[in-house]
């Protein structure tokens, strides 16, 4: 660990250097006394900062005096946890993948609470964010997992991830939707919801398995064009009105619903926390628990009505801490759970697989494809099986996250998602698993959520001039010294710049670092480890 | 195992029967239906003749966006995922220049001509081919050149840097540039679809009991269309250009050991499908009046198509697969519902990838 120099100017401030260098050397000694400080300097800094940002000021110099003065407390507050922080982070990085999976969501989990708390939104707000933000990671993460069987371990290139997922969510919900939905929506067959998942699932291999029979032999690029097109052939047959409603035989009338899309079934959490599936149904199980204990969740640290006289004025000083959450927030944690649960799942199957004797003929295909025919494989029927299993956990990883949504479009399934998680498997790294897992986190925590959720922030924060209609008119003041018309251009303009860094981030990931974060693909053919592991992981 | 016998069965019964043939048979079926259909009524002539044209009027514009495509796969041999933003990108800044010259003197702020405003109506601009040939003539070109500067330039900062790269690497990377680009168009021009004509004059030409429509837009575009392909064809059979293409399409390294400057050649291949996308990105907005900036993207799949279904390569086959495709997507609506039409030319090029990978005019012969 290397001391970091202190800026010139950090020197000058009495009192600042000897602390620092106080801090860094009792937290050295470790101990409780070391945690005690920890915890100490943080509540001061952020005490301070929360009565420094509920001052009033009414703009003008006052308010950028208080700009000031928050920004040096949040200096002060941050930097000497800072650098132990970062001194373990980095070791902790280095030690394996996992760890590294760790960091990320922890770092991304912790960037979203203090940002929320910075701003000052309300409770419900960023805690809804970080939970949008796990919902997403964890969606992204199985979709990555299974998209990794496929190029990652077989080398197969799909990008009709999106179509797959479409069946297998179409078929979930025609399977378990009500026979009767009432006056909006497409009928189903009404069977309960495993069966629907189950069917779902198995929908999606079958669909895999038929486009890859006969299309595997193709060369790879020809492939990824099969893929797409067949893709895009599912969402517009989706899409169609043919199919809003038509019967099957022997079972009965279904339907797609077509481009007015469909609702999913509804899900067992529900019940969780509710008496019954309808809109108004009151809270029961869980929810008569968690409710009401979230609903009344505020502590009081200064009472209202104490003020401090500062000589020029008197300012009141009341301070409540409100922790309250809505219910759907509530409960939407519970959806992350199952999300989680689902991307262990998947994980350990691929892990599984890919140890096993038939995850190491893939993995041989992956490098050599001649190679593991001339040794007698039958590389066609390991990749036909591959590509079907992989499609078959597209379709499920697609029921879990978009079945626990509101409403089913064909326009959710759009080409587009697939490239997302393509450019998540690309961060990740394919070939490794844990990659994926980190690669699908990423994605979402900084190029998708983050970006959304900070310009929510700043637009709660700070009220922005109307935006210019586009970058012309945004570029054009900057010339006469305004900055403001283009930093509000692109606040309200994230969405769109956000896909721009994507792409060029792509860009970036295949000229740079083909290999992701975590594809080093170090693997050994054999099943036991012929030399002595060093601490990383040597057989993903 | 079990699953390799079936695999191995499966295999053999669809690809067992030569594709021609089935094809041959099928298309021949769908003929005598269409002249069994003509001669009982139910589908008029003039509605088959209109059908035609129409897809004529596609096709040329798939066929001239085809072929930039096609010699890229051929030449870099990769597919580029990002020619349909490369055919967005000439429309929207051919047609900023259109209806920059177009409202000089009308008092609306070039600002908001140039970025194409959707508050500014096209009552007002007036531009149609008739009423402003110049002005269209001028965004075709600029089209066309602004699109080769940004290949170029695209190609400078992404693909040369991958020159030696595996062609899924760099299919990869041109999914990167197509989101880079769509995006950054959108930054500058928003979301929305506008509209770009006003007064397309139309005739009705009589057929029988009813008329086909074809408008002046509509011709301009075959007209044009098919004298650039007639241009590109004379460049590339006349000049060294073209046996150089043909040369480096054919074995590269051979190509550069024989002496052929291959980065030239590359940057000819970027400036002719660059150059020819742009255009075809202008003449298809042209056509259809309006545009958004997906239009480039939503095309690329049928181009894709027409390129494989001639042949990945060939010019000649990005021309006539430009054109069966877009006479597939119309006629085929004599059978099915028009929203499967282009369902029906991608699984045609599905399955012209499947069992006649080398498309119809067999390969590499770039010219």
């Amino acid at each position: 660990m290397t001391v970091r120099e202190s800026l010139p100017a950090e020197s000058e401030i009495p009192g600042w250097a000897p602390y620092r260098e106080w801090f860094r050397s009792r937290w050295k000694q470790g101990g409780a006394a070391a945690w005690l400080l920890l915890f100490a300097h943080l509540s001061v800094g952020t005490l301070l900062f929360l009565v420094l940002s509920a001052l009033p000021t009414g703009g003008g110099l006052l308010s950028l005096i208080q700009a000031v003065l928050l920004a040096i407390v949040g200096y002060a507050t941050v930097m000497p946890p800072g650098e132990p922080y970062a001194a373990w982070t980095a070791a902790q990085w280095e030690t394996n993948d996992q760890r590294k999976l760790y960091i990320v969501i922890g770092n991304a989990v912790a960037a979203f609470f203090v940002l929320g708390v910075v701003i000052g939104l309300p409770f419900n707000g960023f805690i809804g964010g970080v939970q949008s933000l796990l919902y997403l990671a964890a969606a992204y993460s199985l979709i990555t997992l299974a998209l990794n069987l496929h190029w990652g371990y077989a080398g197969i290139f799909n990008i009709g991830v999106a179509g797959f997922m479409a069946v297998g969510v179409y078929a979930m919900a025609i399977v378990s939707s009500p026979v009767d939905p009432g006056a909006s929506g497409a009928p189903g067959l009404g069977l309960p919801l495993v069966v629907g998942i189950v069917v779902g699932t198995l929908v999606a291999t079958l669909v895999g398995l038929v486009a890859a029979l006969p299309a595997l032999r193709l060369r790879a690029d020809y492939f990824a064009i099969v893929t797409v097109a067949f893709s895009e052939i599912i969402r517009y047959f989706l899409l169609s009105g043919e199919f809003e409603t038509f019967s099957l035989p022997l079972l009965g009338t279904v339907g797609t619903g077509g481009a007015i899309g469909k609702s999913p079934p509804p899900t067992p959490i529900r019940l969780l926390f509710y008496e019954s599936h309808g809109a108004g149904a009151d809270p029961a199980l869980l929810g008569s628990v968690l409710f009401p204990l979230f609903d009344s969740l505020r502590l009081t640290i200064i009472p209202d009505g104490y003020a401090m006289n500062l000589g020029i004025a008197t300012v009141p000083i009341g301070f409540t801490l409100d922790l309250t959450v809505e219910p759907s927030v509530i409960a939407g944690f519970f959806e992350v759970a199952v999300l989680v649960i689902a991307a262990g799942g998947f994980y350990w199957l691929l892990r599984r697989v890919g140890n096993s004797p038939f995850g190491r003929v893939l993995k041989a295909i992956r490098e050599d494809e001649t190679v593991a025919k001339s040794l007698g494989k039958d590389t066609n029927a390991f990749k036909l099986v591959s590509f079907a299993l992989g499609c078959g956990l597209m379709g499920l990883g697609g029921i879990l996250w978009f079945g626990q949504q509101g409403y089913i479009v064909p326009n959710n399934f759009k080409p587009i998602i697939t490239f997302y998680v393509w450019v998540a498997l690309m961060i990740g790294g394919a070939g490794s698993n844990t990659g994926s897992v980190l690669g699908g986190s990423l994605f979402v925590a900084t190029l998708w959520e983050g970006p959304r959720y900070l310009k929510n922030a700043a637009e709660s924060a700070v009220s922005f001039p109307s935006a210019p209609n586009n970058i012309i008119e945004a570029l054009l003041p900057v010339f006469a010294g305004q900055l403001a018309p283009l930093l509000s251009f692109f606040v309200s303009n994230i969405s769109s710049i956000r896909l721009v860094f994507i792409g060029a981030l792509l860009v970036w990931l295949m000229q740079r670092r083909p290999e992701g974060l975590l594809g080093h693909r170090t693997e050994e053919a054999a099943a036991i480890p012929l030399v002595r592991s060093n601490g990383g992981e040597s057989d993903e | 195992m079990e699953s390799r016998t079936i695999a191995a069965r499966g295999r053999r019964l669809l690809a067992e029967p030569s594709f021609s043939v089935v094809a041959g048979l099928v298309g021949l079926l769908l003929a005598v239906d269409l002249v069994r259909r003509l001669a009982t009524g139910d589908l008029t002539a003039a509605q088959f003749l209109s059908y035609l044209w129409d897809g004529l009027v596609f096709g040329l514009g798939l066929g001239l966006a085809g072929i930039g495509l096609s010699m890229t796969y051929s030449i870099l041999n990769f597919a580029n995922f990002s020619h349909g933003d490369y055919l967005t990108t000439g429309a929207f800044t051919g047609w900023s220049v259109t209806w920059l010259l177009a409202g000089l003197g009308t008092g609306l702020s070039s600002i908001r001509l140039l970025l194409i405003d959707t508050g500014i109506s096209t009552n007002v601009l007036n531009i149609s081919v008739l009423a402003a040939p110049i002005q269209i003539l001028a965004g075709l070109v600029a089209a066309a050149v602004i699109t080769v500067g940004v290949s170029l330039a695209l190609d400078r900062v992404v693909y040369k840097p991958m020159r030696d790269e595996e062609g899924i690497s760099l299919l990869i990377a041109s999914i990167g540039v197509a989101l880079a680009l769509r995006y950054t168009l959108v930054l500058f021009y928003n979301t929305d679809s506008r509209g770009l004509t006003a007064g397309n004059a139309t005739f009705r030409v009589p057929v029988g009991v009813g008329s086909i429509t074809v408008t002046v837009h509509q011709i301009t575009l075959v007209v044009v269309g098919m004298a650039l392909m007639l241009g590109v064809h004379l460049l590339l059979q006349r000049s060294k250009l073209g046996k150089a293409m043909r040369a480096m399409a054919d074995n590269e390294d051979l190509a550069r050991v024989t002496g052929i400057p291959t980065e030239r050649v590359v940057r000819f291949t970027w400036i002719i499908g660059g150059g020819l996308a742009g255009a075809a990105g202008f003449l298809l907005a042209l056509e259809r009046g309006n545009m958004n900036f997906i239009l480039g993207w939503r095309l690329l799949l049928p181009v894709f198509a027409a390129v494989i279904l001639g042949g990945i390569g060939s010019i000649y086959g990005a021309m006539f697969g430009g054109l069966a495709i877009g006479v597939a997507r119309s006629v085929s609506t004599v059978w099915i519902p028009a929203e499967f039409s282009l369902v029906a030319s991608f699984v045609l090029m599905i399955l012209v990838l499947l069992f006649k990978p080398s498309g119809l005019f067999s390969g590499r012969t770039t010219a």
